[in-house]
């Protein structure tokens, strides 16, 4: 069976599974995070804020995208963000906004109900003492969160960002629903072209497990050296 | 200088912490503040800068009336210092950026202003060599002293102390002692919250006496300490000097 | 928006013949739910005998249990659907690899296993902790009473762990419930399926999704529901959410 493994398709199309796929692959992931991480601090503040309706909203906000899976939050929004775009410029039609634009909006959206609930634990373990000796100072509420709250809520929750983030990065092979060419869908371009699904599914298993192995290991050694400092 | 008339406090509906609590301080002078666990002391320090709210009375700080809604917070807060019992530096800052971070922030001061600030005011209190640690990596006492200097660095009016040796290991009480000694001998105005007697004996112009909420004794030092007037003062203190 | 919405769309007849698209929707809602089981089985079963190793004192069963968590938390599940799916069938002696391909339902065996596998890990990783923080004096209590390896996990250990890991594995079956869903690319035609199906034969698009929307809400509304119920019921007095 190993017999008749093709390595040669594998070594064709390298330019075109990394130049364009995992280029894709790792963008999205790269702008989703970061979008991600602050449309979510900006929810767990909102969740903290102790203004009730405002805490309500992203508290269902953060419930709602929690419950759906992300295949059906990425078919939404495929088919929404053009509506929302239309609405938005006032166009008389709907709008098309890329498969890049629209994954990237869908991740980040989605992305942001699961950092939210990570900042939210990471401020909350920060001992009270900390924003009372910040308003004892002088500093006001925005000043406390910028200066004193949030750097390090975010220090002690890296690891579980980039573990989240390690996540995201196999998630966004699920762009694969849309017929978009990230790594996985141009694995699978190839393998339906030249009929050698083995081999290529088999290769982007290997690459997908090595970036996520390294980068795990990565935040391993991360965590480690935290738990020193501290 | 500090102004406290009628205040209430109460802890959701049923719990009131602080009962009708009139007391002052005056430009210059040290007040300590002591009582049992639970008496409602930290709690009343607390309240002249409104980290914690009030829901009776008034509170005014250097003539203004801290408990208007109208009132500048962060403005106010900024001219009263306050130490912790628990320290309180920020973690994930040097030393020296936990004495510049307000004043930049708040006070709108240069960095190398608020630079040579810190390190003059890090030299006070002798600990100059660790400004570029980590809190973590002072000991208890360091890092309070560092807390006080860092209230110090805004050039406050008066200073509020909440229990700051209550969290040090017994051997590092008398540096932070000796700061705050020589700070009230510097005429800075003060209100201690504090078992310390000997700080009280040595530079408090009055002590205050708290139980269950209330202000039980407000008395000059010496007839504090010569005889107080109230049964529960006297067993109190009984409790706290007879080691 | 010059969308046509149109409410009524899930009382009309789907052009496959089997009913209402209402009636569509609600057999992919029953295929999700089928899957989900079958696949919790599995993780469950799985999990429990991978998170039991990785806390025996065995360096080897550590480093199976470790090596088995990391191969199946590196890949996409998608990945590994695939892996299932197309791969696996060729890999195998032609006779197994013919068999399989023609298995009635192969969508929902490998989904089931897929997935189940996949979540396996992640309850591996939480019965694992679970195991960890529970207080060391247990097991060498046990132990002491005279009690093997095997008797201490069945009757001390695991019934404790369990009922510490309970929310985790909650919200572990709800992730379970959702990625189902990427099923979808193997060609299993469960709830995201079929609104998907839905969309394509009517082009009402939203209303589609959204009855697909409500029916995943009241899966996860039904579900924690119900585990806050079995929470109670198996809650020890005195411990963990013994209220």
């Amino acid at each position: 069976m190993l017999g008749s493994f093709d390595f040669d398709v594998i070594r064709r199309s390298l330019p075109y599974l990394f130049v364009d796929g995992m280029t894709f692959t790792l963008t999205l992931t790269a702008l989703s995070a970061l979008g991600g991480l602050v449309f979510g601090t900006l929810i767990a503040l909102m969740r903290l804020s102790g203004f009730k309706l405002l805490g309500r909203i992203a508290g269902l906000y953060v419930d709602f995208m929690r419950s759906l899976p992300l295949v059906l939050v990425i078919f939404w929004f495929y088919f929404l963000v053009p509506y929302i775009g239309q609405w938005l410029t006032g166009a008389s039609r709907p709008i098309g906004v890329g498969a890049f634009a629209s994954s990237l909006i869908t991740f980040i959206m989605f992305e942001a109900a699961y950092f939210s609930e990570i900042m939210r634990a990471g401020i909350q373990s920060i001992p009270r003492g900390q924003p009372a000796a910040a308003s004892a100072l002088g500093l006001t509420y925005a000043q406390s969160m910028r200066y004193v709250v949030l750097p390090q809520a975010f220090r002690n929750m890296l690891p579980v960002l980039l573990t989240q983030t390690i996540v995201l990065f196999q998630d966004t092979s699920l762009v694969y629903v849309l017929s978009i060419p990230d790594f996985l869908g141009a694995a699978s371009k190839v393998a339906q072209r030249d009929g050698r699904l083995v081999e290529m599914y088999l290769f982007a298993a290997a690459v997908y497990f090595t970036i996520s192995c390294l980068a795990s290991f990565g935040v391993r050694r991360l965590q480690a050296r935290i738990a020193i400092v501290r | 200088m500090i102004e406290l008339r009628h205040v209430d406090k109460w802890y959701g509906p049923t719990f009131q912490a602080l009962k009708d609590c009139t007391t002052s301080v005056a430009k210059g002078e040290v007040v300590v503040v002591c009582g049992p666990s639970g008496s409602g002391k930290s709690t009343l320090i607390k309240c002249v800068n409104a980290l914690e709210p009030i829901q009776g009375g008034e509170i005014i700080l250097d003539g203004i009336k801290v408990n208007d809604p109208k009132t500048d917070l962060p403005k106010l807060r900024a001219r009263v210092g306050m130490v912790f019992q628990h320290f309180e530096l920020f973690p994930h800052l040097r030393i020296i950026d936990n004495l510049c971070l307000a004043q930049e922030k708040v006070l709108g001061r240069k960095h190398d202003e608020a630079l040579a600030k810190a390190v003059k005011l890090l030299d006070r209190v002798g600990l100059r060599e660790q400004a570029k640690k980590y809190p973590a990596e002072l000991s208890g006492g360091q890092q309070q002293r560092v807390a006080i200097a860092r209230a110090l660095a805004m050039d406050p009016v008066a200073m509020l102390f909440d229990e700051p040796t209550s969290a040090l290991d017994p051997e590092m009480i008398s540096e932070v002692l000796d700061v705050m000694v020589n700070l009230a001998r510097d005429g800075m105005t003060m209100m201690v919250v504090t078992h310390e007697m000997g700080f009280a004996s040595k530079v408090a112009h009055r002590v205050i006496f708290m139980d269950q909420g209330e202000i039980v004794e407000d008395a000059l030092k010496a007839d504090f300490f010569g005889k107080p007037r109230s049964d529960r003062a006297q067993k109190f203190l009984s409790k706290i000097l007879q080691h | 928006m010059n969308y046509h919405w149109n409410w009524q769309i899930f009382f009309e007849p789907n052009p496959t013949g089997s009913g209402t698209y209402l009636d569509m929707l609600l057999s992919g809602l029953a295929l999700t739910i089928k899957t989900a089981l079958m696949a919790w089985i599995i993780a469950l079963v799985f999990g429990s005998l991978i998170g039991v190793l990785r806390t025996l004192p065995s360096k080897a069963a550590g480093w199976i249990g470790f090596a088995y968590v990391e191969f199946f938390r590196n890949m996409p599940l998608l990945v590994q659907l695939f892996l299932w799916f197309f791969v696996l069938p060729e890999l195998l002696p032609r006779a197994a690899g013919l068999w399989l391909k023609q298995l009635p339902n192969a969508p929902f065996w490998t989904a089931s296993i897929g997935v189940g596998l996949f979540m396996s890990a992640r309850v591996a990783v939480q019965l694992a902790a679970g195991i960890a923080s529970l207080p060391r004096g247990q097991k060498q209590a046990a132990t002491a009473l005279g009690l093997t390896t095997a008797q201490t996990y069945r009757y001390v250990l695991l019934p404790m762990a369990y009922r510490i890991i309970l929310p985790p594995l909650t919200s572990e079956f709800l992730n379970t419930v959702k990625n189902t869903a990427v099923a979808i690319t193997i060609g299993l035609i469960e709830l995201t399926g079929q609104a998907r199906a839905m969309q394509e034969f009517s082009f009402q698009v939203f209303e589609a999704f959204t009855a697909a929307t409500i029916m995943y809400l009241l899966i996860n509304f039904v579900v924690v529901t119900g585990m806050r119920l079995l929470e109670r019921k198996v809650a020890i007095p005195g411990y963990i959410a013994g209220k």
